[in-house]
């Protein structure tokens, strides 16, 4: 059999390139031997490559260039006869049964060459009329149909439904039937991948700072000043390899280190915890360890009330959409803005449904200091807190239903624990301070008389609290110094109004469509081909259905992502673990160095988001010139952010220029049921749609040439290119069960039917209020987390909503900053701190509603022309800073002026917008431009590209956590004055120093 | 004959740009022969989204207007064109020939809604012109309708008697009717953006704290509206919207039980948050 299988073999090579011009192409790539035998080598065969053709021969080559050894014949059978079964492909690498001689990029090339045979057939996208052909693909933005024509993108839309889609869900609330529309929305930066394509700052070729010689001078100060040469690839991964091998070599484990932004491209991949996670571990590196960005206060806050470990600290999400539509007499929207952010991922999807709440006439609040987007759209009363006051105003509230007796007494006494301590402290029992609407006003800026006629409203009505973008999570203000203060209250007032009665949940309509769950398709999240059983959710659904080698970082250092300069610089950093697993794996202190590793030397970036998204960004620009830091390697699509300051440029394509599979908005581990924000399960053959602009290439192939030059080829690829691996994941999931492979290349996408109407997931926290078992299909928290019977009560060791939290009791009960009860401490940055009072404005940084963080912003796109996101003067686009026109009356400011803001860390130039839509005393600007153009020398001149986290604190929200608290910033803005030089007053990295940094 | 109308909906704006970046993933980068040539990449706004900001303090409403190519049936820059350079289809779609329309710079300056572009490189005119190339390719609507979320845009091919049945039914209007242009793009909800109201709080001393105060009577009388009612809600709030903001004076007087009545006047020229209105006690 064995025999008879290799005599087949260069049979398939000769069909494929009869059927295939691709293949035939790729034939002529190499002209190599390889022999394939038994290790006795009894049995044996050898097939030449030579100018395109395919020769073979039985027994053994004089000169074989590479060896595919199988232990015996019978093995050899077993591996090679179709069907290809992955598990014994796994199990045979794993168990030694086959291995590989020769050049590792010989090998590679001749596995993925069997594979590219066996799908030289495959037909992707669909032919149109027109003469382009209709692929689809995924972006953080939504789904798209790219539509391409003589290997051009034409244009690109959303993803409209034809008859042989299922049909889409119907909701019966209060006598009227809803059903949203059969496409998928977008975001807006889902409606400009074609201009971010063809960006004219796409990196074409890979790059070299001109005065930076590995062998010699590096001139390390010159990191973003320098400019760069086209150098080859073969050079540049030479260069690459070479440094890894010398990091290893001269420093040892623990010198190289990976830093990648959140969110680089969308597919399950070609993504960072997948592609890049397999080689980053193949090498061995120091991870950079991510706080639960934009859901900080979560996470570090409300999580010890309610548990919500697996969701950053979220809540229960299904059936809310229902309940509420159903059952809500209002809805609280509190720094809840999810028409700016679409949720997370989640393109319009939810906007429909909330037409749906205005079309029920449910009566809607919005807490907010700006007049946001959701505000704009389903109008309603309006309280405008400060930045960071909120908790005060919750209070309040808490007051109110305390003196006035609207709460739910039954609920508190059966489902919850620790209401005395909290009521007592609220009632000022504990500090002599009652925490009224009056006292709250000082605080907050709102009248008492507002707070007061709110709390009796929710106090009598059954509520809806829609918290932060996603509603019951994300973004906002969780985001600012008093996150957790935040975060905290607001479940503290659900936990008194009867979270999981009838109509009172927390939701703002985003999450928990009525889809089937029970339909397996991998998130991002859930490791992809990353073979990271620790570090990913591999473990827990995918490994199963998608063998592969298993992957280990052999370098158990880590450095807290946030304190990734002082680490650099300073040589030290500390931080706590982001372990969902438990409540208390947020208790896990990180100290780097790690005893016995080697300092990081080196430094793996991969994309470009740094100055953009993480705080105090100037501290980044003092970590690239640090001499510390020997190398800097990019991989990145545009040449944007902080690109500029590498040694070495490696161009990644887009994915639409690469294969990859995905779904949509599925986060997989990271958030599970995200993907519960869409109104239809729509996922996607991310076709190549094109050809990689200029030399670009995909991440997946930029490592695994990387591999190839360190002999890990083999084992980095299993054989395989992406699309390969895109066949494994579709195999692995539940689509072959619905769908052909060959249909859905063709179709692009597939949508998975709904739930049937009798079988829809309960409502969230229903179980609970009702003191039943938990009834919701989802698996957490995990089992050994229940505390007296599996499946009965929270994550929290009561099992009950706990006031005073019983994990914070046992990790440090006297920690001002985070007690057991929730207090309200005004912020370290914030309103009326003395030392900050060279700053009266609170600068507001809320996430970007028309770029996807840096995705989509600059890149000379679209996005540019949109005026509430940059303004053109003078040619150039700058970022928006939206002032009350009282504050800029006082400064002399009308619209369409440039103007300085900044503190003791930075300054940036921006173009004003006055706006009634901000309380006084609040400027507004979005997070997270991807331009970054010092006026000046990087990090001493004033920024133009609107980098509004140059002015952001760098302290975590509370000690102990490893947290942003970049939502707010004390700021001052004043009409520009030419000055290009900016001296920076607050210390670099120095933990105790003066003024903005005072109280660390 | 079945003919091209779009429906703006103000009410449903959220200004998420998607009809404004569709338009520019269409035709930047694209010519369409006999419809169009590229639109230039940056500078022109086929569609284009205005703002209007209403109100102060807490008393705050925005809304977005779309404005694009208006479809007139009797078009001004139709009248200011040479040799057929801009024309009218029998679907009711105007459409400016890019070849014959070369140097004619008068046909954007004729356009009263400013709504057509001079492509300075090409030497052009240049406009929104419905997608017809798409429209005549069998697509069912324009980029910018198919991508609009929230159905602020949406299209009817229908005749033109039933036009006006749905535009009766639906209130729509023109976004400028001193135009006199018969456009093809109808107006929903534009009041949000073109009227005006008067709004406050009212509150007083209940218990021996300031709270609002919910049913207290509020009349607006003088202008041109006679005399409004109304009742404030549960946050003391009272809003008369929809009101001609024509320079008229008027007053606005409250009333509640165990309160002294309160009275302000105002001249009615842009929407006005009257603030919080402290009631005295009486008695």
């Amino acid at each position: 059999m064995f025999r008879l299988i290799l005599w087949a073999m260069p049979w398939l090579f000769r069909y494929a390139r009869w059927r295939s011009p691709a293949f035939r192409e790729r034939l002529s790539e190499r002209n190599i031997v390889v022999q394939i035998r038994t290790a006795d080598g009894r049995q044996a065969r050898y097939i030449a490559f030579r100018d395109g053709g395919v020769r073979s021969g039985p027994g053994l080559h004089d000169n074989p260039t590479v060896s595919l050894v199988f232990k015996t014949a019978a093995i050899g059978a077993r591996l090679l006869m179709p069907p290809i079964d992955q598990l014994e492909q796994i199990d045979a690498l794993k168990n030694f049964l086959v291995r590989l001689e020769g050049p590792d990029e010989d090998g590679v090339w001749f596995a993925q060459t069997v594979m590219a045979a066996m799908s030289a057939t495959w037909k992707f996208g669909r032919k149109m009329p027109d003469g382009t052909t209709r692929y689809a693909t995924m972006t953080n933005g939504g789904p798209l149909f790219v539509f391409v024509k003589d290997g051009r993108i034409i244009r690109t839309t959303p993803i409209e439904f034809d008859d042989e889609d299922p049909p889409s869900w119907t909701i019966e609330a209060r006598g009227k039937s809803f059903t949203p529309p059969r496409a998928g929305t977008l975001s807006p930066h889902g409606m400009n991948w074609k201009a971010m394509v063809y960006a004219p700052n796409r990196i074409q070729y890979p790059m070299k700072r001109v005065d930076f010689d590995p062998d010699g001078e590096r001139n390390i100060q010159n990191r973003g000043i320098s400019g760069y040469e086209r150098i080859s690839w073969d050079e540049a991964l030479d260069i690459v390899a070479g440094e890894i091998r010398r990091m290893k070599l001269e420093h040892g484990t623990g010198a190289i280190a990976s830093s990648n932004g959140s969110h680089h491209n969308w597919g399950n991949i070609g993504y960072y915890l997948s592609a890049k996670l397999r080689f980053m571990n193949a090498i061995g590196t120091t991870e950079v360890h991510h706080n639960p960005d934009s859901w900080e206060g979560w996470y570090w806050g409300a999580l010890h009330h309610w548990g919500g470990s697996l969701r950053v600290g979220g809540g229960e999400l299904f059936g809310t959409i229902e309940d509420c539509l159903e059952n809500a007499e209002m809805v609280v929207f509190w720094s809840s803005n999810p028409e700016a952010t679409g949720g997370v991922y989640g393109g319009q999807e939810g906007t429909v449904r909330r037409q749906w709440l205005r079309d029920l006439d449910i009566e809607i609040v919005h807490i907010d200091p700006y007049f946001n987007d959701t505000a704009q759209f389903l109008g309603g009363k309006w309280l405008s807190p400060r930045p960071t006051t909120s908790p005060a105003l919750a209070l309040a509230i808490a007051h109110v239903w305390i003196e006035e007796g609207l709460y739910d007494k039954d609920y508190v006494a059966s489902r919850t624990k620790g209401f005395e301590a909290w009521r007592d402290y609220v009632l000022g029992a504990e500090d002599g301070v009652p925490k009224t609407p009056e006292w709250q006003e000082a605080e907050t800026g709102v009248p008492a008389k507002d707070v007061r006629a709110l709390a009796r409203k929710w106090g009598r009505k059954r509520t809806y609290l829609a918290v932060g973008g996603m509603g019951n999570t994300f973004g906002g203000a969780c985001r600012n110094a008093n996150g957790t203060q935040w975060t905290r209250t607001m479940v503290c007032l659900m936990g008194m109004q009867g979270l999981g009665k009838p109509g009172v949940n927390v939701g703002n309509l985003q999450l928990g469509a009525p889809l089937d769950f029970g339909f397996y398709f991998p998130g991002y999240a859930d490791g992809g081909i990353s073979g990271d059983l620790n570090n990913t959710a591999l473990a827990a659904g995918l490994y199963q259905r998608m063998p592969q080698l298993p992957t280990m970082n052999t370098s158990t250092q880590v450095i807290p992502r946030l304190r990734l300069p002082e680490a650099i610089i300073d040589g030290h950093a500390e931080g706590y673990a982001w372990d969902a697993r438990t409540m208390e794996g947020q208790f896990s202190k990180i100290v780097y160095p790690k005893r016995g590793h080697s300092p990081v030397h080196m430094l793996y970036r991969y994309g470009t988001a740094i100055l953009g998204t993480l705080n105090d960004a100037n501290r980044y620009v003092e970590m690239y010139r640090s001499p510390n830091l020997e190398f800097v390697v990019n991989q990145s699509i545009w040449n944007e952010g902080d690109v500029r300051f590498a040694d070495i440029i490696l161009p990644a394509c887009t994915n639409l220029e690469r294969y990859d599979i995905s779904e949509w908005a599925n986060a997989g581990g990271y958030g599970a049921h995200f993907n519960s924000q869409t109104n239809h399960r729509i996922i996607t053959f991310q076709a190549k749609c094109i050809e990689p602009v200029g030399e670009s290439r995909s991440d997946y192939e930029i490592f695994t040439a990387l591999a190839c030059r360190l002999g890990l080829g083999s084992y980095y690829t299993e054989g395989m290119r992406d699309l390969d691996w895109v066949k494994r994941m579709f195999d692995a999931s539940d689509l072959p069960r619905h769908i052909s492979w060959k249909k859905f290349i063709e179709r692009g996408y597939f949508v998975v039917p709904p739930e049937r109407e009798d079988l829809r997931p309960p409502t969230a926290y229903r179980w609970f209020a009702e003191g039943r078992k938990k009834d919701l299909p989802e698996a957490m928290p995990l089992p050994g987390d229940y505390t007296e019977q599996f499946l009965e009560g929270l994550q929290t060791q009561s099992g009950k909503f706990e006031f005073e939290s019983s994990t914070l009791k046992r990790y440090a009960p006297e920690d001002p900053e985070r007690p057991p009860i929730v207090k309200y401490t005004p912020a370290w940055e914030g309103p009326g701190v003395a030392e900050l009072a060279d700053y009266p404005l609170q600068l507001i940084t809320p996430h970007a509603r028309y770029s996807f963080h840096s995705q989509g912003d600059g890149k000379d796109s679209f996005l540019n022309d949109i005026s509430d996101h940059r303004m053109l003067i003078d040619g150039h686009y700058y970022w928006v800073l939206r002032l009350n026109p009282a504050d800029a009356a006082a400064r002399g400011i009308a619209t369409g002026d440039l103007v300085k803001v900044y503190n003791d860390r930075g300054a940036v130039l921006c173009a004003a917008l006055l706006t009634e839509r901000l309380r006084p005393g609040v400027a507004h600007g979005y997070e997270s431009s991807a331009v970054y153009e010092p006026m000046g020398e990087p990090g001493r001149s004033v920024d133009k590209g609107g980098c509004l986290n140059l002015l952001s604190p760098r302290r975590s929200q509370v000690k102990n956590s490893h947290s942003m608290a970049n939502g707010t910033a004390m700021v001052e803005v004043e009409p520009w004055d030419g000055e290009v030089a900016f001296e920076r007053k607050a210390p670099l990295t120095d933990a105790t120093g003066p003024r903005l940094e005072a109280a660390v | 004959m079945n003919k091209w109308n779009l429906i703006v909906d103000v009410a449903n704006c959220t200004n998420c740009q998607l009809c404004v970046l569709a338009v520019q993933d269409e035709h930047v980068g694209n010519e369409f022969p006999g419809y169009a040539a590229e639109m230039p990449k940056h500078g022109h706004r086929w569609i284009e989204i205005d703002r209007y900001e209403r109100g102060q303090g807490d008393k705050v409403d925005v809304a977005y207007v779309p404005t694009m190519c208006q479809h007139c049936d009797d078009a001004p820059c139709i009248a200011a064109a040479r040799d057929g350079a801009a024309y009218k289809r029998d679907d009711g779609i105007v459409v400016i020939d890019p070849d014959k329309a070369k140097g004619q710079r008068q046909i954007a300056e004729a356009c009263p809604y400013d709504a057509v572009w001079w492509n300075e490189d090409l030497d052009i005119p240049q406009h929104w012109f419905f997608d017809a190339h798409l429209l005549d390719a069998g697509w069912h609507a324009p980029r910018c309708a198919s991508v609009c979320p929230t159905g602020a845009l949406r299209v009817e091919k229908v005749s033109d008697e039933r036009m006006a049945e749905i535009a009766r039914d639906e209130e729509l209007e023109p976004l400028r009717p001193d135009l006199e242009t018969r456009p093809r793009v109808h107006y929903r909800n534009l009041w949000r953006a073109k009227r005006a109201f008067v709004a406050g709080t009212v509150s007083g001393k209940v218990n021996g704290v300031i709270d609002c105060i919910e049913g207290a009577t509020v009349t607006l009388t003088g202008g041109s509206n006679g005399s409004v009612m109304l009742e404030t809600d549960g946050f003391g709030d009272f809003k008369f919207d929809r009101l001609p903001a024509d320079g008229q004076s008027c007053t606005i007087q409250i009333a509640a039980a165990g309160f002294a009545t309160a009275e302000r006047s105002l001249t009615l020229s842009e929407s006005t948050n009257l603030g919080d209105i402290r009631l005295e006690r009486t008695g």
